[in-house]
């Protein structure tokens, strides 16, 4: 009896070409923390949409009568000094978290990425100046610098993402700009160059996409970084000036005020800040991996 | 405008050089201070080289790390602005010339990088790399540019199909040729090899080596081929410039050069060489120099060699050497030297030494032979 072989195919040639992006997403999607980091994340934002339609209660409908009432099926997280449902709240409340995170980290890339690129393309004195208002703006901490801009331009939602963009701008400049400087002299660039490309077509086609990696990483992380500091500030009494907005750090000082009679509230405003923050987090580190194959184990 | 994408006519090989190098030097400021900038000094990294290729020549550019073959190579193509001296292109000086002109001459001149790892840009692929030369000059539409890199890749002996792929996918050898590909096409008159193959594996550069070779014959392509390899340069070029600290000091044919090096240099560079025959190997005595190659910001006074040259001190250290640069020689058809004892070398034990066999005498050295464009 004969068996027969199979034919052998070639698995070299069967597999799609991908790209690097491709190569970074398959090597993303077998690290576990960035998995669960990404899950918290969905979770975050599927919460933050469906808000309406996941909250029990209206997050604004109170009763005096059941102030500080506790944790119940009925009220999970027990209701507030106004009698509100503290678990409606939060989940209304992840919806100024992601506006404000979302917006403030593209207002500062837009803005940082354009000063990066400007003084990592063009160098020289145009470089050495913007880098210097950089520097200024760094030696300045991050939530001081937001409270002064909240502080000046009063309280309100587009201020606070005013304030978190401005923070944010300052680090995006620098990440940037470094990439851009130590790309300059690669050598597909002088290839480029030698080929007669402009100065245009060198940073935008090939210096940008090759600086972007660490771009992403780095917005990643700065959304951790924006949803601590809108708390940070809401905190701090910064927060929206309308008591009716359901946000996790005005929710956070009003709980510690009642902390003796209703321990039990800090708990989902807490838990909501902390679990976005890592998500943002871990997907960060994950992307940082799984972008610079040089990092790998 | 208009381009046509077919071949330009590249048939006219005759004698007339394709490429001229006069006086050239290209010197790097050094600077001190963070706001207000002084100068305090230049590296010479090229400090007056002359030097002309034929149409269809291959020259070789030898040399060691820091000479200045690669700095040369570059200020050819313009990615230096040459301090002084003319680079002339069918009888166009380079040397001055800016924006849209020097883009279109850009087009008669590519460039093949040694590192076939860093030269290739890892967010493109292969299809965008070939075509940008095509793009950046406004060659043909689209759809002719696909064509083009499809018949570019099917040259250099790279399967069409694979131009959706991107660098990291490809072995050394595989991106060199990619690079080979990208530098034709524009199709170019010269083609500035820097150092091509010193990056991969011997097996490979055969096949690399080989391939240029072929394009040359089938494009009537000219070459500057620079590498510190002096076996893979004989092996290549029809004459071989051979360059130290900024200069060049010996320029012959390469079986000239090979036959009766007369620079001290050329002869212990040679020296390094092994011989394929043990017995001779065993017997010879290679010249090892002693230290290092000095800084091209202070180089020495007069022959920038003489500090290392076993010449001079066999001469018993003659003042010349310091005193005065010596300016290259014709010593035989077409074999320049620059040393003031050229001939002190010619029938030296060390000559004979170093390349391991008696020595043609200079009377029945053959004269040059014209070049042919034949290349390895």
């Amino acid at each position: 009896m004969t068996t027969r072989t199979p034919p052998v195919t070639l698995a070299v040639e069967a597999r799609a070409s991908r790209g690097l992006w491709g190569d970074a997403f398959s090597r993303l999607r077998r690290n576990k923390p960035a998995i669960v980091g990404m899950v918290c994340i969905v979770l975050f934002v599927f919460v933050a949409i469906t808000a309406p339609w996941l909250a029990p209660f209206d997050p604004n409908k109170g009763g005096l009568g059941k102030s500080f009432e506790a944790p119940s099926l009925a009220h999970l997280a027990g209701l507030d000094k106004l009698g509100r449902d503290e678990l409606s709240r939060v989940i209304f409340g992840a919806r100024i978290s992601l506006l404000v995170g979302v917006v403030s980290v593209t207002v500062g890339l837009l803005v940082g990425g354009v000063v990066g690129v400007l003084a990592g393309g063009l160098g020289g004195k145009v470089d050495m100046v913007l880098m210097r208002i950089v520097d200024v703006m760094l030696a300045i901490p991050g939530i001081l610098l937001a409270i002064g801009i909240v502080a000046w331009l009063g309280q309100g939602l587009v201020q606070i993402m005013l304030a978190v963009a401005v923070t944010n701008a300052p680090i995006f400049a620098r990440i940037l700009r470094g990439s851009l400087l130590a790309l300059r002299d690669a050598e597909f660039v002088t290839v480029a160059r030698s080929m007669g490309a402009d100065g245009r077509r060198l940073v935008l086609r090939h210096m940008l996409p090759n600086a972007l990696t660490a771009l992403i990483v780095a917005a990643t992380l700065a959304l951790a970084t924006a949803i601590i500091d809108v708390a940070g500030l809401g905190f701090l009494g910064l927060g929206p000036p309308d008591p009716r907005t359901a946000e996790w750090g005005t929710m956070l000082t009003d709980s510690t005020e009642a902390l003796r009679r209703a321990p039990h509230l800090i708990f989902a405003p807490g838990i909501a800040i902390v679990l976005s923050a890592i998500g943002f987090n871990l997907l960060g580190d994950g992307l940082r991996e799984s972008l610079d194959p040089r990092l790998k184990r | 405008m208009t381009h046509s994408i077919t071949p330009q006519a590249a048939t006219a090989a005759g004698t007339s050089p394709l490429l001229e190098v006069e006086d050239l030097a290209v010197w790097f400021p050094i600077t001190e201070g963070v706001v207000f900038e002084r100068h305090t000094g230049d590296v010479r990294a090229v400090d007056g080289v002359s030097f002309s290729i034929r149409r269809g020549e291959t020259l070789g550019l030898v040399g060691e790390s820091g000479c200045g073959k690669s700095t040369t190579g570059r200020a050819i193509v313009r990615l230096y602005k040459p301090t002084r001296g003319a680079i002339r292109i069918d009888g166009t000086d380079l040397a001055g010339l800016e924006g849209v002109e020097l883009r279109n001459m850009r087009r008669r001149m590519q460039m093949v990088f040694q590192d076939p790892y860093a030269s290739l840009d890892p967010r493109m692929n292969v299809a965008s790399i070939v075509a940008e030369p095509l793009e950046i000059h406004g060659v043909g539409t689209g759809s002719e540019r696909r064509e083009r890199v499809g018949e570019l890749l099917s040259t250099v002996g790279l399967d069409p199909s694979h131009a959706v792929r991107y660098p990291h996918e490809f072995s050394g050898g595989q991106r060199q040729r990619i690079g080979v590909a990208r530098a034709l096409a524009l199709q170019p008159d010269l083609i500035v090899a820097d150092e091509p193959v010193s990056a991969l594996d011997v097996s490979i550069q055969a096949q690399i080596i080989n391939l240029l070779g072929r394009l040359q014959d089938s494009f009537g392509l000219t070459y500057l081929f620079i590498a510190h390899d002096l076996s893979v340069v004989r092996h290549v070029s029809d004459r071989i410039a051979v360059m130290y600290l900024g200069r060049i000091v010996e320029l012959a044919t390469a079986k000239e050069l090979h036959d009766r090096p007369l620079h001290p240099y050329t002869v212990a560079l040679l020296s390094a060489i092994p011989i394929p025959d043990p017995v001779r190997e065993v017997s010879r005595r290679r010249i090892i120099l002693q230290g290092d190659v000095p800084s091209p910001v202070n180089p020495p006074s007069g022959c920038h060699f003489h500090t290392r040259c076993w010449l001079r001190e066999r001469l018993g250290n003659p003042e010349q050497c310091v005193a005065e640069a010596p300016m290259p020689r014709d010593l035989a058809a077409g074999h320049q030297v620059a040393c003031h004892f050229a001939e002190k070398t010619d029938g030296s034990a060390e000559q004979v030494l170093s390349i391991g066999r008696p020595v043609p005498s200079a009377s029945t050295a053959p004269v040059a032979p014209p070049p042919t464009t034949a290349g390895a």
